[in-house]
């Protein structure tokens, strides 16, 4: 696996460069060891890991409300700690927790996001992303009375208010009914495809399956894999023979014992193991001797392992492949 | 500058005064009228005038201090403590503003609601007692510098409260009785000694005194030491707002 070097410089084609980003809680607590990440522009990264894995502090730290204790972070080149402005200017956050205020009304608490990022007011610049998250409607309630979907949305709706050009998504779908995570799967490809590139964690591996370019796999503090998601999925990815039989077999037959199989506990599916990557797979061998045997199947499907197998299996083994 | 930013902390704070209009602006009125009805008509009437001054009259300065002190602290800390405690800070703290600007909007609104809140004071005394202002620019200067002050000192207890305990312990146990003992209602020549001299190292007593000279021409203490005093809170405030930002304020971590 490519592990990029700390002593590299901040990359210049990179949205942001993250370099040797470590922190210690006041707590004692180390949460990042040494982050080393480039974001490309105009990417989907999924950022996936295990509770406290430090997903969150790391994107707290690029966007200036945790301060790290080691290493640099460059924004489109600016220094998110001497040119806070510069970078900051150009992140939108939404948080993991549902931080919204209360009295104030939807519209107001956007607009304020917008002023408090230092762009002037944009009346149809808001109505612009309320109607895209589906909150027109709602411009003049007060935001307490909003349910957690509509909040999540609002937290969207004020980091897209000023415009940013890279958007971190802490957990966008925590929380959200299967409908809206839809309805905000097409928003984050609408918003790439307006050229925003966008940052995102997530607990469920579909998602990331479903919407990443990239995906980096953290834990305990640590980057373990960053990869193309395609190239991780080909990479770690094994495929399986699955077939359904006639008649059930107490043991695999001594004569396929060259093979990688597995029998299932009732006896009626033969599972087969093996590498997408491999020229050449066996199956057609694997076949013609079922054949001689006598073997008969009534189905047979192969299938991909998923990203959620492929992860598993890299926390198990600390990102060795 | 983030201007865009100041003009947005300071409006959202404005506007989070219209909403609590009643605990903002009625309720600090409200009390006012009640210590004119209490200590200028009752029992100002059985007082003799002090300083040649109406007793009714003689405590307005005093009456729109204690006011401009609480209401300023209050609105302060309130303003920066809430998003500390619902955790929507966040947002500010990954803007592109600075701790100077963020300060500016916060104590800015404040600052400029308390005087809002004095000038409506003042016209209720009105409806009490006439009064007359010797000195309108001196008047002024005392208002906005003292709002001023106690916002960023509100301000500075806003951030480093952590409980709401903490918002409300300074401006109850030390703020209330200074202001009290600081000769809003007396003349500090009438109390006996030792009380006289100690009240000279009770701030608010410079205050107030000031305050009254600019309506009335009359002082406890020299009126240049007043308005030295009064500059020099401010100074320990911004000292301390300095540092607090310094040190990463308590917000980040
Ligand atoms: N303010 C804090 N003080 C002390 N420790 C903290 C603080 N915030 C986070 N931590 C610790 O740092 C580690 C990383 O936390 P972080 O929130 O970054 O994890 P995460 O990957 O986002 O987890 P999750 O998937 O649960 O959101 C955890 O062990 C957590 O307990
Ligand atoms: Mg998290």
């Amino acid at each position: 696996m490519r592990q990029p070097n700390t002593d590299t410089p901040p990359s210049k084609q990179a949205v942001i460069s993250i370099r040797g980003i470590g922190k210690t809680y006041a707590s004692g607590h180390q949460a990042l060891k040494s982050i080393d990440l480039d974001i490309r522009p105009g990417e989907i990264f999924a950022l996936l890991g295990p509770n406290g894995a430090g997903k969150t502090t790391l994107i707290n730290i690029v966007c200036g409300t945790v301060t790290p204790s080691n290493g640099t972070v460059c924004v489109n080149g600016f220094d998110i700690q001497q040119d806070y402005r510069q970078a900051r200017a150009q992140i939108g956050l939404v948080p993991q927790e549902l931080l919204t205020g209360a009295f104030e009304s939807v519209e107001a608490t956007v607009r304020f996001s917008r002023g408090l990022f230092g762009k002037p007011p944009s009346p149809a610049t808001l109505e612009k992303i309320l109607r895209q998250l589906s909150l027109w409607d709602k411009r003049e309630a007060r935001v307490m009375t909003l349910s957690g979907g509509m909040k999540r949305r609002l937290l969207i709706a004020k980091a897209l208010s000023h415009e940013p050009r890279v958007l971190f998504l802490d957990e966008p779908t925590a929380g959200v009914d299967v409908e809206l995570r839809r309805d905000m799967w097409a928003m984050v490809r609408q918003l790439r495809e307006q050229g925003v590139t966008i940052i995102l964690t997530t607990h469920y591996i579909e998602e990331a399956e479903e919407m990443a370019d990239r995906i980096g796999v953290i834990n305990q503090g640590e980057i373990i894999v960053v990869e193309e998601k395609q190239a991780l999925m080909n990479q770690l990815g094994k495929k399986q023979l699955v077939l359904t039989l006639v008649s059930s077999l107490t043991v695999v037959p001594s004569e396929l014992a060259s093979y990688p199989l597995e029998l299932s506990a009732d006896g009626y599916t033969l599972i087969y193991t093996f590498d997408a990557q491999k020229e050449h797979n066996q199956i057609p061998e694997l076949l013609r001797h079922l054949a001689v045997l006598g073997i008969d199947f009534r189905d047979l499907h192969s299938r991909e392992s998923s990203l959620e197998d492929i992860f598993v299996n890299l926390i198990a083994t600390g990102g060795s492949l | 500058m983030n201007l865009h930013g100041i003009r947005a902390i300071y409006l959202y704070e404005m506007a989070r005064a219209w909403r609590t209009l009643a605990q903002s602006i009625a309720s600090p009125i409200l009390s006012t009228s009640l210590y004119f009805v209490v200590f200028g008509a009752a029992i100002g009437s059985r007082m003799g005038a002090i300083d040649g001054i109406s007793y009714g009259a003689f405590i307005i300065p005093g009456l729109l201090m204690l006011s401009l002190l609480s209401e300023s602290i209050s609105n302060a800390s309130f303003g920066i403590y809430f998003p500390k405690f619902t955790g929507t800070i966040y947002e500010i703290l990954s803007a592109p503003i600075s701790a100077l600007e963020i300060v500016l909007g916060f104590v800015g609104a404040a600052a400029s609601k308390s005087v809002i809140l004095g000038a409506l004071i003042l016209a209720t005394a009105r409806l009490f007692v006439d009064y007359e202002i010797a000195h309108p620019f001196w008047m002024v200067a005392f208002l906005l510098l003292t709002a001023v002050t106690f916002s960023l000192f509100g301000f500075i207890i806003g951030l480093w409260a952590d409980d709401f305990q903490k918002l409300q312990i300074i401006p109850l146990m030390v703020i209330m009785p200074l202001t009290f003992l600081g000769g809003a209602f007396y003349s500090i020549d009438m109390l006996p000694e030792p009380w006289q001299t100690i009240s000279l190292f009770n701030p608010v007593v410079y205050l107030i005194s000031g305050f009254r000279w600019s309506f009335y021409g009359v002082a406890d203490v020299n009126v240049l030491t007043s308005f030295g005093m009064v500059c020099f809170f401010l100074f320990v405030c911004l000292l301390m707002v300095a540092w607090i930002f310094r040190t990463g304020y308590r917000l980040k971590n």
